[in-house]
């Protein structure tokens, strides 16, 4: 610890730079996190990447390939493994051909896209709702409590189909898609976060910043806010992938993004009738799906070790805590 | 050896690693070359501040570090069987049955799940293979042994519905269900009130006497040692120091260490020598009340124990039998009334009607027990917690009602010191932050804020390049430091203390009650002292007011409610209080037992009286 390098310099400006840097460094140790983050970071270069590694198979996402696929059969690829070879790396759709490779680089744009976008905006309404909640008069509690009951218990996919299909055509719909999910999504974290507050509400640390003349919004922001960054950023990365799926459930209901646009819930929806005679296109998209999962949860896991102080040394300082009065 | 030794320990070493997998290996020696042997019916204590391996040595009595990662080397041998050689089905056979162990925190050592008496009838049952009838009689048997009143019935309670002292016996009836030869108290007092301290040592020492079995009592506190062990072993970093008799080792210590443990120990004697404090009084309640809804559980708990429980002569001291399982206290609307059928809760009247002032400049000790409303009448004062009736004068000025914006400009005269080191700090602020967060919250800038902690860091005798270091890197007292400095950083003019040094060493205590009085003298403060201790509030307090069930039920000069106490509660208190010196601490057993049988005679008469 540089302390002899930060003592001279103004709190404000010493801390914060210093703090990050530690968290960086806690997570640098960790190498399943790192793996995890290769990975994702991967991931995300296969998406942005789509066109550019298209153009090297030298195929295209939407063209129909007839001829490689056995009509004889209702439309069963050619070759082994769904028909891969040098032309197409990953062998091609069952029934109309198309190169699996492309539409899995395509579909991880959309995919990931609309996951990660749905869960900010998820994560966002819940944080703040969970937040007004906690720290609100009873009022405010309960007429927001009972809200978060209400997204819960919502019939979630009835109403993204409605929502899907009422907004006109011209409206991208990837965007929609995240915030359709998102907006309907919003319960669990504001619950998950409400509950959080009020168990840190009620330490001493809160008690004494209001001692110290620290404002409800202050003591929301220096004191409780760190607190729910645990918390929320697991609750995130594990939402993550069930987003990816909300996704896909409703691209294949033909309310998600309109074909030929891929995603990879549309292709695994479509996998499934496929998946005796062609099992190559079930793993593909599934194997992805899987990775993305993992990846998102290992690197949630470490990232929250990192952000605590505590985890960080792993040495329990023990005081005995006695029943209090 | 002339007598056959039920438990032999030779050499015993106990290692942890620590620093699993990110931060390097390594291992800790919490237990290096220890020794002892106990026979039938003999008594050891085992005492040392935290960290120095007591428990750690006890579990091993018990196998307890068998499969954990722990290393451990010499032997350790128990009724005859090598604990590093049994098997697993021998182990078992030896825990529960031949050697017992009572916990530290009885609520944690109890299933909340299952009744007291099934716990205990269980545990019983595996191992004599008794019947579940037989058991189950044999677990009131050992209830009653304990002094549980009404055992028959208070078998089928749960744990929550038991108050702390009695879950204590509970676990102390659940380890002698098989008559145990040895038995291993860790701490088991330092949750308890200090009356019910008393009682559960009277009853560990009565239960020796009668059984013959041995006793290791693991402890952090040298005035429980004196009454109730024959020999004391000190420890210090895994090594003992000193090994002796209680008589030899408490008035003749031989160590240095020995002899520090020993002066840290605060004494009832120990009288304030205070500077004559001003007249002119600084912060004055008057009438307070807080009452807070009672939960189902308790009211009806309530409405049970004033039943068949207080029958006559069911030998429950009434001193523990009013504080039932939950905060249960005295419902205000007569339960069973027309109150009730009105759906109107009963209330907990946590505070009830207490009047008092705080003179500038001057210590007001709070004492009393758990649920005596000392902590909530502290949050008051300060107005962290909003009362429910009644008035607080600063200057002269009523706040008891104020909202938060007008109490901005009095925010800084009251601050608080917590009880507990791990939550009153923000274990994601660095302990500096944490410090400069009023100053910071009051506009203050960062540099000036900076310099000004680091000043109050040093003051606490804390180094001020610690400004960035986090509160898990800190022991406990050094914690309590940090959450001085955050009191004294607004420049306040009182400071309510919730039990500052309760969770802390016997030395660390003295060192944080010294640093209180030091900065008092400085800075002109004005303390109010709420602590269950009553010889560390007599050390620090110029005036003491006693708490019971929410009212005080006497105030006055520290020298003259110690000296002469009015109440018979203030009496009780003082006479349950431990003593170091071995013939005085079995004089006030006596005594202790003396004053219970009265009290049984009086809760006769005033049971009597009712029907």
């Amino acid at each position: 610890m540089s302390e002899t390098a930060t003592v001279s310099r103004p709190a404000a400006e010493a801390t914060e730079p210093r703090r990050r840097g530690q968290v960086w460094r806690r997570l640098r140790r960790n190498r399943a996190a790192l793996a995890a983050l290769g990975v994702i970071a991967l991931l995300v270069l296969f998406a942005l990447a789509a066109p550019l590694l298209a153009g090297l198979e030298g195929q295209d996402p939407t063209t129909f390939h007839n001829d490689l696929v056995d009509s004889a059969t209702g439309g069963v690829p050619f070759g082994s493994f769904g028909g891969a070879g040098a032309h197409h790396w990953l062998g091609v759709e069952p029934g109309n051909g198309r190169d699996v490779f492309a539409r899995l680089a395509y579909g991880a744009r959309v995919s990931l896209a609309v996951a990660v976008g749905a869960t900010v905006v998820q994560i966002a309404l819940g944080t703040l709702i969970g937040l007004a909640a906690g720290l609100g008069n009873r009022l405010a509690d309960t007429v927001l409590s009972r809200a978060m009951d209400l997204v819960i218990a919502f019939p979630e996919l009835v109403f993204a189909i409605a929502l899907m299909a009422i907004v006109p055509d011209g409206f991208p719909r990837p965007v929609l898609l995240a915030l359709v999910i998102g907006v309907l999504g919003w319960g669990s974290p504001a619950r998950v976060v409400r509950a959080q507050v009020l168990s840190l509400r009620g330490l001493d640390y809160v008690s004494a910043a209001r001692l110290g003349g620290s404002g409800r919004w202050r003591i929301a922001r220096r004191e409780i806010l760190p607190g729910l960054a645990g918390p929320v950023i697991t609750f995130a990365l594990l939402r993550l992938p069930v987003n990816v799926a909300s996704e896909a459930g409703l691209s294949f209901l033909g309310v998600g993004v309109r074909p030929p646009t891929p995603s990879w819930g549309q292709m695994l929806s479509t996998a499934t009738t496929w998946y005796e005679v062609d099992p190559a296109y079930v793993l593909l998209p599934a194997g992805l799906l899987f990775v993305t999962v993992l990846a998102f949860t290992v690197f949630g896991d470490g990232l929250r070790t990192a952000l605590d102080p505590r985890a960080a040394s792993r040495l329990r300082v023990g005081t005995r805590r006695r029943a209090k009065d | 050896m002339t007598e056959r030794l039920l438990v032999d320990v030779r050499d015993l070493r106990v290692s942890f690693p620590v620093g699993i997998g990110t931060a390097g290996t390594g291992t800790v020696t919490a237990v290096d070359g220890l020794s002892f042997g106990l026979r039938a019916g003999e008594s050891l204590a085992l005492v040392g501040e935290s960290g120095s391996g007591k428990s750690t040595a006890a579990f091993a009595l018990l196998g307890m570090h068998r499969g954990t990662g722990a290393e451990v080397s010499g032997t350790v041998r128990v009724a005859g069987t090598d604990l590093a050689t049994a098997t697993d089905a021998e182990l078992r056979r030896l825990r529960g049955n031949r050697i017992a162990m009572v916990f530290q925190d009885p609520l944690s050592a109890l299933d909340p799940y299952w009744s007291v008496g099934a716990q205990i009838a269980e545990v019983h049952r595996v191992h004599t293979g008794a019947s579940r009838r037989a058991s189950r009689a044999r677990a009131v048997e050992v209830l009653d042994r304990v002094g549980i009143p009404d055992a028959a019935r208070r078998a089928g309670a749960h744990p929550h519905e038991f108050s702390g002292g009695m879950r204590q016996r509970a676990l102390i009836a659940m380890a002698l269900a098989c008559e145990p030869e040895v038995l291993v108290a860790d701490e088991p007092t330092t949750a308890l009130d200090v009356t019910v301290q008393a009682q559960i040592l009277d009853l560990l020492h009565d239960l020796r006497q009668q059984t013959g079995m041995a006793l290791l009592l693991v402890t952090h506190d040298l005035g429980v040692v004196a009454g109730a062990t024959d020999r004391v072993m000190v420890m210090q970093d895994g090594r003992a120091v000193e090994h002796g008799s209680v008589q030899s080792v408490l008035r003749a210590p031989e160590r240095p260490y020995t002899r520090a443990l020993i002066e840290a120990v605060p004494r009832l004697e120990a009288r304030r020598s205070a500077p004559p404090v001003s007249e002119e009084v600084l912060l004055r309640v008057e009438d307070l009340h807080r009452h807070f809804p009672a939960p189902r559980a308790a009211a009806s708990a309530a409405a049970s124990l004033s039943g068949p429980g207080q029958a006559p002569g069911s030998g429950e001291p009434s001193g523990e039998a009013e504080e039932t399982g939950a905060p249960a206290g005295r419902p205000a609307a007569p339960s069973g009334g027309l109150g009730r059928l009105l759906g109107r809760r009963p209330r907990h009247r946590a505070v009830d009607g207490v009047t008092l002032e705080v003179r500038r400049g001057e210590t007001l000790g709070i004492v009393g027990e758990s649920g005596s409303g000392k902590t909530t009448l502290g949050r008051m004062m300060v107005r962290l917690t909003e009362p429910t009736s009644g008035r607080i004068l600063l200057d002269g000025r009523d706040i008891a009602a104020a909202g938060e914006r007008e109490l901005r400009p009095v925010r800084r005269d009251l601050q608080m010191v917590f009880q507990d080191p791990v939550s009153s700090l923000n274990p994601r602020r660095s302990i500096g932050d944490s410090i400069a967060e009023p100053l910071l919250a009051g506009g203050t800038g960062g540099a000036a804020a900076r310099s000004e902690v680091q000043g109050l860091l040093e003051r606490v005798g804390l180094p001020a390049a610690w400004y960035d270091r986090y509160p898990h890197e800190f022991s406990g007292g050094q914690r309590q430091r940090v959450g001085i400095a955050r009191a004294l950083a607004v420049r306040p003019r009182l400071i309510v203390c919730d039990e500052p040094v309760s969770a802390l060493d016997v030395s660390t205590q003295a060192q944080v009650v010294q640093l209180l009085g030091e900065l008092q003298q400085e800075f002109g403060l004005a303390l109010v002292f709420i602590a269950h201790d009553l010889a560390v509030v007599r050390q620090v307090s110029d005036r003491v007011a006693v708490m019971r069930r929410g009212r005080v039920v006497e105030q006055g000069d520290a020298d003259t409610v110690y000296d002469s106490p009015q109440h018979p509660y203030t009496r009780r208190l003082l006479a349950a209080v431990p003593v170091l010196d071995p013939d005085e601490a079995a004089v006030r057993r006596r005594a202790r037992a003396a004053l219970r049988a009265l009290d049984r005679s009086e809760g006769g008469e005033e049971a009597q009286a009712v029907a």
